[in-house]
C-alpha cells in the first residue's frame, strides 16, 4: 500500500491490519503520541470539507506530527490554472504525507501517479471516499465485534452517495453480509453496482422504498443525506430531501442492538431525538474516522520509509 | 467494383455493415495521407453484408489498432507486405485503449485537465465494458 486512492487497492488482510492498528491506538493512545515527530501531512482540499479536513488534521497532530495546507480550491494554485499533476510535485517537495479532496473524479488517481510521497484520497466528487469506508468499517467492527454475518439497510441517496457505493464494495468480500438498499426511485444504487459487486459475486440484496417495512431485519441502518451538491436540478433535490427520515417512531420495530451510522453532516434525515439512543453510532462514528485515519497515516509512512 | 489490392499495408475486413465510418474517424484516417478506401456494404458469405477498409501504407502495419477491439471486435486485420497477406488476427478486446475514446463524464478530472491521456480498462469482458482508469465511467462512443 503506497497510496490509498479507493478501498477496493487494500486487500482484506491490510483492511484488517489498519482496524487492528486503529483500535490499538483507542486502547493505548500516548504509546503514538509522538509517532509522526518531525512529520509533516498537507491537507490538500481543492472541495470545502471540514470534517474531513478537521479529521485528518487532528489525526495527524495527535501523533505528533505538523500540518500545512489550504481549505479551498480559491486559496491554492489550481486558482491560476495549475494542473493536479504539478501541485502534488510541488507539494511533495514539502510533505512527508497528502490528504486531498477534489470535486473531480479521479484527480487523486491523478496525484498519485505522479507523487513522490503517498497520497490519500479525502473523497473526489462522487466518487471514492476510503477513508469515510475505513471510518464505517471501524465502527461496525466495534459496535458489532465482527464484519460478517449482518444485515446492512442503506437508505437515503443511493445514486449519489460516494460512501455508500464504496462501504458495499469493502462489505461484499466480508462473509454473509445481506444488503438492503431502501431509496426512492429516482436515487436507486446504480446499476452497475448491481451488476458488478453484488450481483456478480452472488451477494443476495433487496431493494425498496420502504424503510419501515424492513427495518425490522436489520443489524445495522446506514443513513445518508441527500446531496444538494449532487443535484443538477434544485427542483428535483428539494422534492427529494425529505424523502427517508428516520424517527422514534420508524425505529418501534428495529432490533434493540441495532447500529445506526451515519457519515455526517445531517440536515434533519436523523431526528434529534435518536441521538440519546444508544443505537446511535454516528458520532462515535465520527470519532473512529480519528482513529482510523491516525492508523493510515502511520501505515502509509511506514511503507514510504521502507521504500527508502 | 474493383478497388486496387495494396502493396505494404492493412486491410480491417469484416466490419460490421456500416461501422467503417465509424472507424475511420476513431483510427483517425482522415489524418493519414496514404490511399485509404472504404468499402462498404460488400457482400459476405457469412454477414450477408460487410464493411472494409484498406490502408496503403507500410506505417500502417504498426498502427494501434485498439480501439477496433471495443467498437467491432468481430472484425479482422490482415497484413500485406509486398503485396502478399503474411498475416491475420482478430481485434479481439484489448485490456486497454488509450488516447482513443474521450471520458464524457462532465465530474471526471480529465474534463478539465484535456493534457492527462485519455485511458479505458476492460473492466468485463463478456459485457465488453471499458470504463474510464480515473472516474472509472463506463467507455461511450459519441454518435
Amino acid at each position: 500500500m503506497k497510496h490509498l486512492i479507493d478501498i477496493r487497492d487494500l486487500t482484506q488482510e491490510e483492511i484488517v491490519s489498519l482496524l487492528d492498528l486503529a483500535d490499538d491506538i483507542v486502547a493505548n493512545p500516548d504509546a503514538y503520541r509522538e509517532k509522526c515527530h518531525y512529520k509533516k501531512l498537507a491537507t490538500l482540499f481543492f472541495e470545502p470539507s471540514t470534517r474531513t479536513r478537521l479529521s485528518f488534521e487532528a489525526a495527524m497532530y495527535e501523533l505528533g506530527g505538523q500540518v500545512l495546507g489550504f481549505s479551498e480550491a480559491a486559496s491554492s494554485s489550481a486558482s491560476k490554472g495549475e494542473s493536479v499533476s504539478d501541485t502534488i510535485r510541488v507539494v511533495g517537495c514539502y510533505a512527508d504525507i497528502i490528504a486531498m479532496r477534489h470535486p473531480k473524479e479521479g484527480a487523486p488517481m491523478v496525484g498519485a501517479m505522479h507523487s513522490t510521497v503517498p497520497i490519500i484520497n479525502a473523497g473526489d466528487g462522487g466518487h471514492n471516499h476510503p477513508t469515510q469506508t475505513l471510518t464505517d468499517l471501524m465502527t461496525i467492527r466495534r459496535e458489532k465485534g465482527r464484519l460478517d454475518n449482518f444485515t446492512i439497510g442503506f437508505c437515503g441517496d443511493l445514486k449519489f452517495g460516494r460512501t455508500v457505493h464504496s462501504l458495499i464494495a469493502a462489505l461484499s468480500r466480508c462473509e454473509n453480509v445481506h444488503f438492503v438498499l431502501i431509496s426512492p426511485d429516482e436515487l436507486k444504487l446504480p446499476s452497475y453496482i448491481k451488476k458488478d459487486v453484488l450481483q456478480e459475486q452472488g451477494l443476495p440484496y433487496v431493494q425498496t422504498t420502504d424503510l419501515t417495512a424492513v427495518m425490522p431485519e436489520l443489524d445495522v441502518l446506514y443513513m445518508t443525506r441527500v446531496q444538494r451538491e449532487r443535484f443538477f436540478n434544485e427542483e428535483d433535490y428539494l422534492r427529494l430531501k425529505d424523502s427517508y427520515i428516520l424517527t422514534p417512531e420508524k425505529l418501534m420495530n428495529a432490533k434493540s442492538d441495532l447500529s445506526i451510522l451515519h457519515p455526517l453532516p445531517r440536515v434533519n434525515e436523523i431526528d434529534t431525538a435518536i441521538d440519546a439512543d444508544p443505537r446511535a453510532c454516528y458520532f462515535r462514528q465520527a470519532l473512529n474516522g480519528k482513529y482510523v485515519r491516525m492508523a493510515l497515516i502511520l501505515k502509509l509512512l511506514e511503507e514510504a520509509q521502507h521504500e527508502h | 467494383m474493383n478497388i486496387d489490392s495494396i502493396q505494404n499495408g492493412i486491410v480491417i475486413d469484416h466490419i460490421r455493415a456500416g461501422g467503417a465510418m465509424e472507424l475511420y474517424r476513431l483510427l483517425k484516417l482522415g489524418k493519414l495521407d496514404c490511399p485509404v478506401a472504404i468499402i462498404k456494404n460488400a457482400p459476405s458469405g457469412k454477414m450477408g453484408k460487410k464493411d472494409i477498409i484498406k490502408i496503403d501504407s507500410v506505417s500502417a502495419i504498426d498502427m494501434n489498432l485498439d480501439v477496433l477491439g471495443f467498437v467491432d471486435p468481430d472484425a479482422t486485420i490482415n497484413v500485406i507486405k509486398d503485396g502478399k497477406l503474411v498475416g491475420k488476427k482478430h481485434a479481439g478486446l484489448p485490456e486497454r485503449i488509450e488516447n482513443v475514446l474521450k471520458c464524457r463524464n462532465p465530474r471526471c478530472i480529465t474534463s478539465v485537465e484535456p493534457d492527462l491521456p485519455q485511458v479505458f480498462q476492460l473492466a468485463n469482458r463478456d459485457t465488453k465494458t471499458y470504463r474510464c482508469i480515473y472516474c472509472e465511467a463506463k467507455a461511450e462512443l459519441i454518435k
